[in-house]
């Protein structure tokens, strides 16, 4: 993909979800679905992008760039779900339904004992589903289970922090359709790196937010970005942000299980502290309903913790840099983060290392 | 779009090649010289592992041929030079002069100063000092007072040069002074002068660290005639000059990588199944390094493309410097080892000297090259709050 084509797609979803977010937020605290921006996101293609160039997509990194930019306008549809779906289906050869999809996906360890995308269990409780209500239920299972088209028997809606619909899903009966995916396809490291993708925009907007409220607003005389105390926390909000970018990119580039565990586990870690310094940038009119800081520091503190929180995912890079001893640390180190870029729907951390 | 962005680099055809021959170098080095492997770039001099180093062609690696370099680019120095600090090599010696002395001549120099100097570096036999702060300048370096005076032949210097690392064993240093009034923006009347450690009649005298070893330097010039061809660049361009010399001084993966040796201890010590405590202790640096490493590398992206990325490189310095503790205190909270110092015991096994050395360097990595609260004010301008 040519780094036009890239800016290409970041700007046209930029300007769809920076035009259509607000009014889609409030339609969705009213209890609709934002239908008007489902419509175009689905016109434009943009639910495609993270699909290999050859299935009609630019590749990881632009699905990426999209989700970074739903981030940064919170904007209130599956976009991170439908996108990965959609992935996923490419990689299991299956047709990709219409409209909104969305993926029940329990980290590694959990798959084994999933049930509910096992042909021979037919009855589950999924929990916290995104957009259920809406949405055409995915599951994937532990590897060589596949991809799941599900049947729901009953949706119970539910809420995130930031009210983005994660609802519990019952099951009952088999599959819909099953599809064999790739043993390597991680379908709960996708969605998690498409997380920090979409925490990546978030806090971007968080920083800008903070910028123009520390130049806006004047206490003892002066702007509060006159203060040193406030210039240093907006640089560090500044590094978080940095630091998480860097992440996502480095794993947009060279995709792997440990570059998806690294993003998202730094982009978890950096989420509580943008949003702790925002709001002490702000003062109390950021602790309010009315201004819009909240939209973004709860999706912060939502979505560092969906897909696996900081913890979660150090463990897993834990357990697989203590393998090999101290000798393999730093050729592991660097073989994560190589710049080979081969085009993969995403692979679990394994014990042999990382490239792919 | 707000913030900043660290857009990985498309490392040049050859890389993976050229990192093999240093790993291969390295283990032969190591094995042969028996040098005690720690990552931070100032932990030890050795000349003739400097001068090995040039003979490979890995010291002035960017500059041009005719100056002893190699025209490589700067993303391959960055490979070489994250392969010694990560390997903890000896590279002490030829540090500054590479880093940063060397291109600084390269830019502003005059063609003699490059000629006669520039291939002493590369070969490894030619170090450098950094001449900036003084008893009463340190973050605050426009103020510096050591006075540089024109003379019928030259230039003849006056003052305090302080912190001065390596003086007692480089050849040369390159010291900031003042040559003219600090104007309104405190940033004019500055010049950079080439000083001849060996024969300028500069008094160095020793200032212990807290470590109990012997690094930096107090610099006395008292009436130091220097010869006119040692200015470096345009009289009263200092401040622009050295400006770019901390860019380079703070862009490096040095700024990552001093306690990466603790690092792989910790890792080591962990064994092969740590419990999910220690594995997530491990896999929370595991993490940061990862991001860390991403944005040292873009830097060197954007030094490679001919930027020079202050802001940018402030950001890593500011995160990096704070991860390189945070390793040692892990290492410390999670394995039951002691540290050790000088005197603390001859037989010390390796790992609780390391440790040892690492907790009293640690204070200096957040202070040598601007402090992070400097590096934090930079950032805030790259913000436009400041
Ligand atoms: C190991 C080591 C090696 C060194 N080697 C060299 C060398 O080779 N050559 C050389 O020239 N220098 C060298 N230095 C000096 C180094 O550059 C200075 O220590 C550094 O610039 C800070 O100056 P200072 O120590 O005078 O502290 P000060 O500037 O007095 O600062 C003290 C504290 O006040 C804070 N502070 C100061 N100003 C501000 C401000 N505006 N806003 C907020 N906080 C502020 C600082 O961040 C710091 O926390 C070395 C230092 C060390 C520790």
């Amino acid at each position: 993909m040519s780094d036009e084509t890239a800016r290409l797609i970041e700007q046209t979803a930029d300007d769809l979800f920076s035009a259509e977010s607000e009014g889609a937020r409030k339609a969705l605290a009213e209890g609709a679905w934002p239908e008007r921006l489902w419509q175009i996101f689905a016109e434009t293609g943009l639910a495609q992008a993270a699909l290999p160039e050859e299935a009609g997509g630019a590749g990881l990194a632009a699905g990426l760039a999209v989700l970074r930019a739903a981030g940064r306008h919170a904007a209130p549809i599956p976009v991170a779900e439908t996108m990965i779906g959609t992935l996923l289906c490419h990689r299991a050869g299956a047709e990709v339904p219409d409209g909104p999809l969305t993926l029940y996906a329990p980290p590694a360890g959990a798959l084994a004992a999933q049930p509910a995308v096992r042909e021979d269990i037919d009855a589950a409780n999924l929990p916290r589903v995104p957009w259920a209500r809406i949405a055409t239920v995915l599951a994937v299972g532990a590897p060589g289970h596949g991809l799941a088209f599900l049947k729901p028997s009953d949706v119970v809606e539910g809420a995130n922090l930031a009210g983005e619909p994660r609802d519990d899903v019952a099951v009952s009966g088999p599959p819909d359709r099953l599809h064999p995916l790739p043993p390597e396809v991680d379908g709960f490291a996708l969605m998690a790196i498409a997380r920090a993708a979409q925490l990546r925009g978030a806090m971007e907007q968080v920083l800008a937010m903070s910028l123009r409220y520390a130049g806006d607003r004047v206490q003892f005389g002066r702007p509060l970005k006159r203060f040193q105390a406030i210039q240093h926390y907006l640089a560090e909000i500044a590094g978080e942000a940095a630091a998480t970018g860097a992440a996502v990119d480095a794993a947009a580039q060279a995709p792997n299980g440990f570059g998806f565990a690294a993003a998202k586990a730094r982009a978890s870690q950096a989420a509580g502290t943008v949003a702790r310094l925002a709001h002490q940038v702000h003062g109390a009119i950021g602790y309010t309903a009315e201004h819009d800081l909240h939209h973004w520091t709860k999706r912060l503190w939502a979505w560092r913790d969906e897909c696996g929180n900081e913890a979660y995912w150090w463990q897993v890079l834990g357990a697989h840099a203590a393998q090999g001893g101290g000798a393999a640390l730093w050729p592991k180190m660097v073989a994560a983060s190589g710049s080979a870029v081969a085009e993969t729907a995403g692979a679990t951390v394994s014990s042999e290392g990382e490239g792919r | 779009m707000t913030g900043f962005d660290f857009p990985p680099p498309a490392m040049p055809p050859g890389t993976d090649a050229l990192r093999a021959e240093v790993r291969a170098f390295l283990t032969e080095s190591h094995a042969n010289e028996g040098w005690r492997p720690d990552s931070d770039f100032g932990s030890d001099w050795s000349a003739s592992f400097s001068r090995t180093l040039g003979a490979q062609g890995w010291i002035g690696m960017c500059w041009p041929r005719r100056y002893g370099g190699h025209e490589r680019s700067a993303l391959e120095r960055y490979v070489v030079v994250e392969e010694l600090l990560a390997a903890g090599a000896p590279v002490y010696a030829h540090w500054v002069a590479d880093r940063q002395s060397g291109p600084l001549l390269l830019r502003f120099g005059s063609e003699e100063q490059r000629q006669t100097i520039l291939p002493r570096i590369a070969a490894g036999e030619c170090y450098f000092a950094i001449g900036m702060s003084e008893p009463d300048s340190g973050s605050d370096l426009a103020s510096v007072r050591t006075r540089a005076e024109r003379t019928a032949d030259g230039w003849r210097i006056d003052g305090t040069k302080v912190w001065t690392s390596n003086a007692h064993r480089s050849q040369y240093m390159i010291a900031l002074c003042r040559t003219g009034p600090a104007g309104d923006s405190r940033h004019e009347g500055l010049s950079q002068f080439l000083i001849d450690l060996e024969a300028d009649n500069v008094q160095i005298n020793p200032i212990v660290n807290l470590a109990g070893k012997h690094d930096f330097n107090e610099c006395v010039f008292e009436d130091v005639a220097i010869p006119a061809d040692r200015l470096i660049g345009q009289e009263g361009d200092g401040w622009r000059q050295v400006t770019g010399e901390l860019a380079l001084e703070r862009s490096g993966p040095e700024r990552i990588l001093s306690t990466f040796h603790l690092f792989a201890a910790l890792v080591e010590a962990a064994g092969p199944g740590p419990e999910p405590r220690l594995a997530e202790a491990i896999g929370r640096l595991t993490a940061e390094f990862y991001a860390l490493r991403a944005m040292s590398l873009a830097v060197a992206g954007q030094l490679e493309k001919g930027d020079l990325p202050e802001v940018e490189a402030a950001i890593v310095k500011d995160m990096g410097t704070r991860f390189e503790a945070e390793v040692a205190e892990t290492l410390r909270r999670a394995v039951p080892v002691e540290p050790v110092g000088v005197g603390g015991s001859a037989n010390a096994p390796s790992l609780e000297a390391a440790l040892g050395a690492s907790v009293l360097g640690l204070p200096s990595f957040t202070l040598r090259g601007g402090t992070n609260e400097v590096l934090r004010s930079i950032i805030a301008r790259g913000l436009g709050v400041r």
